[in-house]
Protein backbone atom coordinates (compact mmCIF):
# COMPACT_ATOMS: atom_id res chain seq x y z
CA UNK A 1 0.00 0.00 0.00
CA UNK A 2 0.87 3.80 -0.78
CA UNK A 3 1.01 5.81 2.06
CA UNK A 4 2.50 8.65 -0.36
CA UNK A 5 0.02 11.91 0.16
CA UNK A 6 1.98 14.86 -1.79
CA UNK A 7 4.86 16.35 -2.88
CA UNK A 8 5.00 19.49 -0.72
CA UNK A 9 7.67 22.50 -0.84
CA UNK A 10 10.09 22.48 2.14
CA UNK A 11 9.98 26.42 2.20
CA UNK A 12 6.32 27.40 1.71
CA UNK A 13 4.66 24.79 2.38
CA UNK A 14 2.42 24.27 -0.58
CA UNK A 15 1.52 21.14 -1.90
CA UNK A 16 1.46 19.72 -5.37
CA UNK A 17 -0.01 16.63 -7.38
CA UNK A 18 2.54 13.78 -7.61
CA UNK A 19 4.09 14.50 -10.55
CA UNK A 20 7.77 14.78 -12.56
CA UNK A 21 8.57 18.29 -10.59
CA UNK A 22 10.91 19.34 -8.18
CA UNK A 23 10.65 22.69 -7.36
CA UNK A 24 8.10 24.87 -6.20
CA UNK A 25 6.25 26.97 -8.74
CA UNK A 26 5.85 29.62 -5.91
CA UNK A 27 8.84 30.62 -4.04
CA UNK A 28 11.43 28.32 -5.87
CA UNK A 29 12.08 26.22 -2.88
CA UNK A 30 13.05 22.22 -3.34
CA UNK A 31 9.82 19.73 -3.36
CA UNK A 32 9.70 16.66 -0.56
CA UNK A 33 7.47 13.39 -0.31
CA UNK A 34 4.84 13.31 1.72
CA UNK A 35 3.59 10.46 3.64
CA UNK A 36 0.09 9.86 5.92
CA UNK A 37 2.24 7.48 8.38
CA UNK A 38 -1.18 6.68 10.13
CA UNK A 39 -2.58 5.04 7.55
CA UNK A 40 -0.35 2.53 8.05
CA UNK A 41 -2.49 1.87 11.15
CA UNK A 42 0.12 -0.45 13.18
CA UNK A 43 0.52 -2.81 9.54
CA UNK A 44 4.34 -1.94 9.00
CA UNK A 45 6.32 -3.86 11.98
CA UNK A 46 9.43 -5.27 13.11
CA UNK A 47 8.05 -8.69 11.76
CA UNK A 48 6.59 -7.73 8.65
CA UNK A 49 9.78 -6.41 7.25
CA UNK A 50 11.77 -9.14 8.76
CA UNK A 51 9.91 -11.57 7.02
CA UNK A 52 10.69 -9.96 3.51
CA UNK A 53 13.92 -10.59 1.01
CA UNK A 54 16.73 -9.31 2.25
CA UNK A 55 16.80 -5.86 -0.06
CA UNK A 56 15.95 -2.48 0.40
CA UNK A 57 11.95 -2.72 -0.43
CA UNK A 58 11.52 -4.70 2.74
CA UNK A 59 11.11 -1.20 3.15
CA UNK A 60 8.43 -0.01 0.46
CA UNK A 61 5.84 1.11 2.27
CA UNK A 62 7.93 4.58 3.01
CA UNK A 63 9.65 4.88 -0.56
CA UNK A 64 7.42 6.84 -2.74
CA UNK A 65 6.50 4.21 -5.25
CA UNK A 66 3.03 2.44 -6.20
CA UNK A 67 3.12 -1.21 -5.70
CA UNK A 68 5.97 -3.31 -5.94
CA UNK A 69 9.96 -1.86 -8.10
CA UNK A 70 9.84 -2.29 -11.82
CA UNK A 71 13.25 -1.20 -11.72
CA UNK A 72 16.26 -2.84 -9.13
CA UNK A 73 14.34 -5.54 -7.27
CA UNK A 74 17.59 -6.26 -5.77
CA UNK A 75 19.20 -3.47 -4.58
CA UNK A 76 20.26 -3.29 -1.02
CA UNK A 77 20.26 -4.77 2.42
CA UNK A 78 24.22 -4.18 2.63
CA UNK A 79 26.79 -5.34 5.23
CA UNK A 80 26.71 -3.51 8.66
CA UNK A 81 30.17 -3.96 9.59
CA UNK A 82 31.10 -4.61 13.19
CA UNK A 83 34.92 -3.12 12.82
CA UNK A 84 36.93 -3.91 15.64
CA UNK A 85 40.15 -3.77 14.09
CA UNK A 86 39.51 0.23 13.17
CA UNK A 87 37.72 1.14 16.81
CA UNK A 88 40.97 0.19 18.32
CA UNK A 89 43.36 2.06 16.22
CA UNK A 90 40.49 4.86 16.54
CA UNK A 91 40.42 4.11 20.24
CA UNK A 92 36.45 3.80 20.25
CA UNK A 93 34.32 0.98 21.97
CA UNK A 94 31.73 0.42 19.18
CA UNK A 95 32.28 1.13 16.00
CA UNK A 96 30.28 0.31 12.53
CA UNK A 97 31.06 0.24 9.12
CA UNK A 98 27.73 0.30 7.02
CA UNK A 99 29.29 -1.17 3.78
CA UNK A 100 27.76 0.30 0.36
CA UNK A 101 31.11 -0.60 -1.70
CA UNK A 102 29.09 -3.78 -2.17
CA UNK A 103 25.88 -2.57 -2.98
CA UNK A 104 24.11 -4.71 -6.11
CA UNK A 105 24.36 -3.79 -8.87
CA UNK A 106 27.58 -1.04 -9.76
CA UNK A 107 28.91 -0.95 -6.23
CA UNK A 108 27.50 2.08 -4.90
CA UNK A 109 25.04 3.98 -2.70
CA UNK A 110 23.62 5.47 -5.96
CA UNK A 111 21.97 1.79 -6.94
CA UNK A 112 19.49 2.95 -4.04
CA UNK A 113 18.65 6.25 -5.09
CA UNK A 114 18.54 5.44 -9.04
CA UNK A 115 15.77 2.28 -8.34
CA UNK A 116 13.29 4.22 -6.84
CA UNK A 117 13.60 6.84 -9.19
CA UNK A 118 13.48 4.72 -12.13
CA UNK A 119 10.37 2.75 -10.88
CA UNK A 120 8.74 6.22 -10.61
CA UNK A 121 9.90 7.32 -14.21
CA UNK A 122 8.07 3.87 -15.58
CA UNK A 123 5.01 4.60 -13.54
CA UNK A 124 5.10 8.25 -15.37
CA UNK A 125 5.37 6.56 -18.52
CA UNK A 126 8.79 8.25 -19.19
CA UNK A 127 10.62 6.04 -21.80
CA UNK A 128 14.72 8.01 -21.71
CA UNK A 129 16.20 8.58 -18.58
CA UNK A 130 19.16 10.84 -17.41
CA UNK A 131 21.46 12.36 -14.94
CA UNK A 132 24.13 14.72 -14.03
CA UNK A 133 27.04 12.89 -12.48
CA UNK A 134 30.03 12.59 -11.04
CA UNK A 135 30.34 9.36 -11.97
CA UNK A 136 28.75 6.75 -9.44
CA UNK A 137 25.31 7.99 -10.24
CA UNK A 138 26.26 7.66 -14.45
CA UNK A 139 26.91 3.97 -13.69
CA UNK A 140 23.95 3.71 -11.84
CA UNK A 141 21.60 5.24 -14.33
CA UNK A 142 23.12 3.56 -16.71
CA UNK A 143 22.89 -0.06 -15.58
CA UNK A 144 19.66 0.02 -14.05
CA UNK A 145 18.08 1.87 -17.53
CA UNK A 146 19.33 -1.27 -19.70
CA UNK A 147 18.40 -3.80 -17.51
CA UNK A 148 14.56 -2.33 -16.93
CA UNK A 149 14.51 -1.20 -20.75
CA UNK A 150 14.89 2.30 -20.90
CA UNK A 151 17.23 4.50 -22.91
CA UNK A 152 19.48 6.74 -20.79
CA UNK A 153 21.82 9.53 -21.39
CA UNK A 154 24.36 10.18 -18.58
CA UNK A 155 26.49 13.67 -18.71
CA UNK A 156 29.78 13.67 -16.58
CA UNK A 157 32.09 16.11 -16.23
CA UNK A 158 35.11 15.86 -18.75
CA UNK A 159 37.41 15.03 -15.83
CA UNK A 160 36.07 11.80 -13.86
CA UNK A 161 38.12 8.86 -13.47
CA UNK A 162 38.43 5.71 -16.03
CA UNK A 163 36.82 3.60 -14.05
CA UNK A 164 33.82 5.46 -13.77
CA UNK A 165 33.23 6.44 -17.31
CA UNK A 166 33.96 2.82 -18.62
CA UNK A 167 31.45 1.55 -15.92
CA UNK A 168 28.76 3.77 -16.91
CA UNK A 169 29.58 3.55 -21.52
CA UNK A 170 29.90 -0.27 -21.01
CA UNK A 171 26.19 -0.22 -20.22
CA UNK A 172 25.70 0.77 -23.72
CA UNK A 173 24.15 4.20 -22.43
CA UNK A 174 25.01 7.80 -24.42
CA UNK A 175 27.89 9.47 -22.72
CA UNK A 176 28.23 12.94 -22.63
CA UNK A 177 31.48 14.70 -21.13
CA UNK A 178 31.16 18.08 -20.57
CA UNK A 179 34.17 20.53 -20.66
CA UNK A 180 33.07 22.09 -16.68
CA UNK A 181 32.86 21.23 -13.71
CA UNK A 182 29.67 19.24 -11.64
CA UNK A 183 27.90 22.18 -11.49
CA UNK A 184 28.50 23.33 -14.85
CA UNK A 185 27.09 19.52 -16.04
CA UNK A 186 24.31 20.31 -13.11
CA UNK A 187 23.17 23.55 -14.55
CA UNK A 188 22.59 22.22 -18.23
CA UNK A 189 20.73 19.18 -17.22
CA UNK A 190 18.10 21.75 -15.87
CA UNK A 191 17.85 23.93 -19.14
CA UNK A 192 17.94 20.34 -21.01
CA UNK A 193 15.29 19.10 -18.75
CA UNK A 194 13.21 21.59 -19.49
CA UNK A 195 13.44 20.88 -22.91
CA UNK A 196 12.95 17.11 -23.84
CA UNK A 197 10.89 14.59 -22.31
CA UNK A 198 13.22 12.62 -20.06
CA UNK A 199 13.18 11.65 -16.12
CA UNK A 200 16.37 13.19 -15.22
CA UNK A 201 16.93 11.33 -11.84
CA UNK A 202 18.49 13.76 -9.73
CA UNK A 203 16.45 17.15 -11.46
CA UNK A 204 12.55 16.52 -11.97
CA UNK A 205 12.21 13.13 -9.99
CA UNK A 206 14.41 14.48 -7.51
CA UNK A 207 12.19 14.16 -5.09
CA UNK A 208 11.67 10.37 -5.17
CA UNK A 209 15.03 9.44 -6.62
CA UNK A 210 16.65 11.36 -2.99
CA UNK A 211 13.45 9.41 -0.86
CA UNK A 212 15.86 6.09 -2.14
CA UNK A 213 18.44 7.12 0.52
CA UNK A 214 16.22 6.63 3.55
CA UNK A 215 17.00 2.72 3.08
CA UNK A 216 20.33 2.89 3.56
CA UNK A 217 19.43 4.32 7.28
CA UNK A 218 16.57 1.83 7.94
CA UNK A 219 19.05 -0.80 7.22
CA UNK A 220 21.64 0.82 9.81
CA UNK A 221 19.13 0.72 12.41
CA UNK A 222 17.43 -2.52 11.71
CA UNK A 223 20.76 -4.47 11.61
CA UNK A 224 22.04 -2.59 14.62
CA UNK A 225 19.26 -5.14 16.50
CA UNK A 226 16.21 -2.03 16.07
CA UNK A 227 18.54 0.58 17.26
CA UNK A 228 19.17 4.17 15.95
CA UNK A 229 23.17 4.49 16.41
CA UNK A 230 24.40 7.44 18.80
CA UNK A 231 26.53 8.72 16.39
CA UNK A 232 26.26 8.94 12.62
CA UNK A 233 29.10 10.16 10.20
CA UNK A 234 27.92 10.89 6.35
CA UNK A 235 30.19 12.21 3.20
CA UNK A 236 28.46 15.27 1.69
CA UNK A 237 28.06 16.44 -1.86
CA UNK A 238 24.79 18.03 -1.89
CA UNK A 239 24.25 17.56 1.50
CA UNK A 240 20.71 14.87 0.43
CA UNK A 241 21.80 11.90 2.17
CA UNK A 242 22.65 14.06 5.83
CA UNK A 243 18.80 15.09 5.50
CA UNK A 244 17.44 11.53 4.38
CA UNK A 245 19.54 9.71 7.32
CA UNK A 246 17.64 12.39 9.49
CA UNK A 247 14.18 11.60 8.08
CA UNK A 248 14.48 7.85 7.88
CA UNK A 249 15.57 7.78 11.72
CA UNK A 250 12.63 9.92 12.61
CA UNK A 251 10.59 7.92 10.59
CA UNK A 252 11.35 4.82 12.90
CA UNK A 253 11.09 6.39 15.77
CA UNK A 254 7.89 7.83 14.79
CA UNK A 255 6.47 4.47 13.62
CA UNK A 256 7.62 3.09 17.32
CA UNK A 257 10.54 0.89 15.30
CA UNK A 258 12.89 2.04 17.31
CA UNK A 259 13.60 4.21 20.11
CA UNK A 260 14.65 7.67 19.80
CA UNK A 261 18.97 7.37 20.79
CA UNK A 262 18.55 11.56 19.72
CA UNK A 263 21.20 10.32 17.65
CA UNK A 264 23.64 13.22 16.37
CA UNK A 265 24.43 13.33 12.58
CA UNK A 266 27.92 14.67 11.06
CA UNK A 267 28.49 15.52 8.09
CA UNK A 268 32.25 14.99 6.03
CA UNK A 269 33.55 16.83 2.97
CA UNK A 270 37.01 17.03 1.50
CA UNK A 271 38.14 20.69 1.78
CA UNK A 272 38.81 21.42 -1.42
CA UNK A 273 35.06 21.64 -1.86
CA UNK A 274 33.85 22.05 1.74
CA UNK A 275 31.04 24.73 1.52
CA UNK A 276 28.34 23.17 3.71
CA UNK A 277 31.14 21.81 6.74
CA UNK A 278 32.84 25.75 6.35
CA UNK A 279 29.13 26.74 7.28
CA UNK A 280 28.76 24.63 10.20
CA UNK A 281 31.52 25.91 11.64
CA UNK A 282 31.74 29.43 11.22
CA UNK A 283 27.65 29.24 12.57
CA UNK A 284 25.80 30.11 9.67
CA UNK A 285 23.08 29.19 7.01
CA UNK A 286 24.66 31.04 4.00
CA UNK A 287 26.03 28.20 1.96
CA UNK A 288 29.22 29.95 -0.04
CA UNK A 289 29.12 28.45 -3.55
CA UNK A 290 33.20 27.21 -4.05
CA UNK A 291 34.78 25.62 -7.23
CA UNK A 292 35.73 22.28 -6.21
CA UNK A 293 39.39 21.23 -6.55
CA UNK A 294 39.68 17.53 -4.26
CA UNK A 295 40.56 14.44 -5.66
CA UNK A 296 37.04 13.40 -4.33
CA UNK A 297 35.57 13.85 -7.21
CA UNK A 298 32.32 11.88 -6.36
CA UNK A 299 31.66 14.61 -3.29
CA UNK A 300 32.69 18.19 -5.49
CA UNK A 301 29.46 19.63 -5.81
CA UNK A 302 30.55 23.40 -5.18
CA UNK A 303 27.10 24.81 -5.54
CA UNK A 304 24.96 22.25 -2.95
CA UNK A 305 21.16 21.73 -3.27
CA UNK A 306 20.60 20.85 0.26
CA UNK A 307 23.77 22.50 1.71
CA UNK A 308 21.25 24.79 3.92
CA UNK A 309 18.48 21.92 5.02
CA UNK A 310 21.88 19.68 5.91
CA UNK A 311 23.55 22.26 7.60
CA UNK A 312 20.07 22.55 10.09
CA UNK A 313 20.32 18.61 10.65
CA UNK A 314 23.78 18.97 11.61
CA UNK A 315 22.92 21.90 14.25
CA UNK A 316 19.62 20.58 15.19
CA UNK A 317 20.91 17.06 15.42
CA UNK A 318 23.97 18.19 18.15
CA UNK A 319 26.36 17.11 15.18
CA UNK A 320 28.91 19.07 13.60
CA UNK A 321 30.83 18.66 10.53
CA UNK A 322 34.57 18.65 9.37
CA UNK A 323 36.50 18.57 6.24
CA UNK A 324 39.90 17.00 5.39
CA UNK A 325 42.86 17.31 3.01
CA UNK A 326 43.52 15.00 0.24
CA UNK A 327 47.04 13.36 1.46
CA UNK A 328 43.75 12.70 5.02
CA UNK A 329 41.67 11.05 2.19
CA UNK A 330 44.25 8.61 0.85
CA UNK A 331 45.72 8.34 4.35
CA UNK A 332 42.16 6.56 5.51
CA UNK A 333 41.19 4.48 2.71
CA UNK A 334 44.59 3.02 3.68
CA UNK A 335 43.49 2.29 7.44
CA UNK A 336 40.55 1.02 5.88
CA UNK A 337 40.96 -1.27 3.76
CA UNK A 338 44.46 -2.14 5.75
CA UNK A 339 42.18 -2.70 9.29
CA UNK A 340 38.59 -4.13 8.07
CA UNK A 341 39.71 -5.28 3.75
CA UNK A 342 37.12 -2.87 3.06
CA UNK A 343 38.29 -0.77 -0.15
CA UNK A 344 36.33 2.12 -0.09
CA UNK A 345 36.62 4.89 -3.01
CA UNK A 346 37.59 8.78 -2.40
CA UNK A 347 34.30 9.40 -0.55
CA UNK A 348 34.70 7.12 1.88
CA UNK A 349 38.20 8.13 2.68
CA UNK A 350 36.56 11.73 3.24
CA UNK A 351 33.99 10.22 5.83
CA UNK A 352 36.86 8.21 7.98
CA UNK A 353 39.05 10.71 7.83
CA UNK A 354 36.38 12.87 9.06
CA UNK A 355 35.20 10.79 11.86
CA UNK A 356 38.73 10.21 12.70
CA UNK A 357 39.25 14.15 13.02
CA UNK A 358 36.20 14.21 14.85
CA UNK A 359 36.70 12.01 17.72
CA UNK A 360 39.89 13.15 18.19
CA UNK A 361 38.53 16.56 18.80
CA UNK A 362 36.60 14.73 21.29
CA UNK A 363 33.26 16.04 19.88
CA UNK A 364 32.34 12.32 18.54
CA UNK A 365 32.97 10.24 22.62
CA UNK A 366 34.44 7.16 22.55
CA UNK A 367 32.53 4.89 24.53
CA UNK A 368 28.83 5.61 22.35
CA UNK A 369 27.89 3.83 19.14
CA UNK A 370 29.28 5.21 16.23
CA UNK A 371 28.23 4.27 12.14
CA UNK A 372 30.51 5.68 9.55
CA UNK A 373 28.64 5.72 5.81
CA UNK A 374 30.83 4.42 3.06
CA UNK A 375 29.01 4.62 0.11
CA UNK A 376 31.29 3.83 -3.00
CA UNK A 377 33.98 1.19 -4.08
CA UNK A 378 37.54 1.79 -4.93
CA UNK A 379 37.94 0.18 -7.29
CA UNK A 380 36.42 3.03 -9.28
CA UNK A 381 39.08 5.79 -8.28
CA UNK A 382 42.22 4.10 -8.48
CA UNK A 383 43.58 6.93 -9.58
CA UNK A 384 43.35 8.86 -5.95
CA UNK A 385 45.47 5.72 -4.76
CA UNK A 386 47.40 3.98 -7.27
CA UNK A 387 50.68 5.88 -6.09
CA UNK A 388 50.56 5.24 -2.66
CA UNK A 389 50.96 1.35 -2.29
CA UNK A 390 53.44 -0.48 -1.85
CA UNK A 391 56.06 -1.41 -4.81
CA UNK A 392 55.56 -4.24 -6.70
CA UNK A 393 58.31 -6.20 -6.81
CA UNK A 394 59.16 -8.12 -10.08
CA UNK A 395 61.13 -11.49 -9.97
CA UNK A 396 62.31 -14.62 -11.40
CA UNK A 397 59.97 -17.91 -11.59
CA UNK A 398 61.98 -19.15 -8.96
CA UNK A 399 62.45 -20.14 -5.29
CA UNK A 400 65.81 -18.81 -5.67
CA UNK A 401 64.62 -15.38 -6.31
CA UNK A 402 61.66 -15.32 -3.86
CA UNK A 403 63.55 -16.69 -0.43
CA UNK A 404 65.62 -13.39 0.03
CA UNK A 405 62.60 -11.21 -0.60
CA UNK A 406 60.72 -13.52 2.36
CA UNK A 407 63.88 -13.20 4.42
CA UNK A 408 64.29 -9.57 4.14
CA UNK A 409 59.93 -9.27 4.55
CA UNK A 410 60.38 -11.78 7.93
CA UNK A 411 63.76 -9.27 9.00
CA UNK A 412 62.05 -6.04 8.57
CA UNK A 413 59.02 -7.55 10.71
CA UNK A 414 61.78 -8.32 13.59
CA UNK B 1 20.77 53.59 -14.50
CA UNK B 2 19.31 51.18 -16.75
CA UNK B 3 19.66 47.36 -15.49
CA UNK B 4 19.11 44.73 -17.97
CA UNK B 5 17.03 41.92 -16.00
CA UNK B 6 17.36 38.46 -16.97
CA UNK B 7 13.69 36.76 -16.08
CA UNK B 8 13.93 32.92 -15.33
CA UNK B 9 11.12 30.07 -17.42
CA UNK B 10 9.21 29.96 -14.49
CA UNK B 11 8.42 33.84 -13.91
CA UNK B 12 7.98 34.70 -17.94
CA UNK B 13 4.13 34.44 -17.20
CA UNK B 14 4.49 37.68 -15.52
CA UNK B 15 6.68 39.72 -17.55
CA UNK B 16 4.32 39.09 -21.10
CA UNK B 17 6.72 36.00 -22.36
CA UNK B 18 9.77 38.71 -21.71
CA UNK B 19 13.49 36.42 -20.71
CA UNK B 20 14.98 40.17 -20.06
CA UNK B 21 13.22 43.32 -19.47
CA UNK B 22 14.91 46.79 -18.66
CA UNK B 23 14.71 48.28 -15.22
CA UNK B 24 15.62 51.52 -13.70
CA UNK B 25 17.60 51.25 -9.95
CA UNK B 26 20.36 52.07 -8.11
CA UNK B 27 20.26 49.23 -5.72
CA UNK B 28 18.86 45.14 -5.96
CA UNK B 29 16.04 46.76 -3.70
CA UNK B 30 14.88 49.74 -5.45
CA UNK B 31 15.07 47.13 -8.42
CA UNK B 32 12.66 44.31 -7.17
CA UNK B 33 10.39 47.67 -6.08
CA UNK B 34 10.68 48.92 -10.19
CA UNK B 35 10.08 45.17 -10.93
CA UNK B 36 6.61 44.85 -9.08
CA UNK B 37 5.32 48.10 -10.98
CA UNK B 38 6.25 47.14 -14.04
CA UNK B 39 5.33 43.43 -13.71
CA UNK B 40 2.89 42.91 -10.86
CA UNK B 41 3.34 39.72 -8.98
CA UNK B 42 6.85 39.45 -9.52
CA UNK B 43 7.74 40.93 -6.26
CA UNK B 44 6.23 38.47 -3.81
CA UNK B 45 7.54 35.27 -5.98
CA UNK B 46 11.50 36.81 -4.96
CA UNK B 47 10.98 37.74 -1.59
CA UNK B 48 9.26 36.58 1.42
CA UNK B 49 6.49 38.61 3.89
CA UNK B 50 9.29 39.95 5.30
CA UNK B 51 10.57 41.51 2.50
CA UNK B 52 14.24 39.58 2.32
CA UNK B 53 14.84 37.26 -1.24
CA UNK B 54 13.41 34.27 -0.64
CA UNK B 55 16.25 31.45 0.52
CA UNK B 56 15.98 29.40 -3.25
CA UNK B 57 15.91 32.62 -5.29
CA UNK B 58 19.48 33.20 -6.60
CA UNK B 59 19.76 36.91 -7.86
CA UNK B 60 23.24 37.67 -9.25
CA UNK B 61 24.89 40.66 -10.56
CA UNK B 62 27.33 40.33 -12.94
CA UNK B 63 27.68 36.26 -11.88
CA UNK B 64 28.35 36.86 -8.34
CA UNK B 65 25.26 36.08 -5.73
CA UNK B 66 24.19 39.06 -4.06
CA UNK B 67 24.17 37.38 -0.83
CA UNK B 68 28.11 37.58 -0.95
CA UNK B 69 27.86 41.37 -1.56
CA UNK B 70 25.47 43.71 -0.09
CA UNK B 71 22.17 41.68 -0.34
CA UNK B 72 19.00 44.08 -1.07
CA UNK B 73 21.87 46.97 -0.62
CA UNK B 74 23.48 46.00 -3.13
CA UNK B 75 24.61 49.37 -5.58
CA UNK B 76 24.37 49.13 -9.59
CA UNK B 77 25.77 50.66 -12.12
CA UNK B 78 25.07 51.27 -15.61
CA UNK B 79 25.66 47.95 -17.65
CA UNK B 80 25.57 45.64 -14.55
CA UNK B 81 23.08 42.45 -15.60
CA UNK B 82 21.22 41.29 -12.95
CA UNK B 83 20.49 37.49 -13.28
CA UNK B 84 17.42 35.52 -11.56
CA UNK B 85 17.81 31.93 -10.92
CA UNK B 86 15.62 29.66 -9.38
CA UNK B 87 16.88 26.84 -6.98
CA UNK B 88 19.77 24.01 -8.29
CA UNK B 89 19.16 20.60 -8.03
CA UNK B 90 21.39 17.74 -8.35
CA UNK B 91 23.43 15.28 -6.11
CA UNK B 92 22.18 12.55 -3.87
CA UNK B 93 25.31 12.42 -1.18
Amino acid sequence: MSIVRALKCRECGTEYDIAPVHVCEFCFGPLEVVYDYDALGGHFTRELIESRPQNMWRYKELLPIDGDPTVGANVGFTPLVRANNLAKVLGVKELYIKNDAVCYPTLSFKDRVVSVALSKAVEFGFTTVACASTGNLAGSVAANATAAGLNSYVLIPHDLEVGKVVGAGIYDTKIVAIEGQYDDVNRLCSEIAGKYPWAFVNVNVRPFYAEGSKSYAYEIMEQLGWKAPKHVVVPMASGSLCTKVDKAIKEFVKLGLVDDAKTRIYGAQATGCSPIARSVKEGTDLIHPVKADTIAKSLAIGNPADGYYANRVMKESGGWSEDVSDQEIVDAIKLLAQTEGIFAETAGGVTLGVAKKLIEQGRIPRDESIVICVTGNGLKTLEAVQDHIDPVRTIKPTLKAFEPLAEADLAAKK
Amino acid sequence: MTIQVRIPTPLRRLTGGADEVSIEAENIGILIDNLESAHAGLKERLCDENGSIRRFVNVYVNDEDVRFLAGKDTPLKDGDEVSIVPAIAGGAL
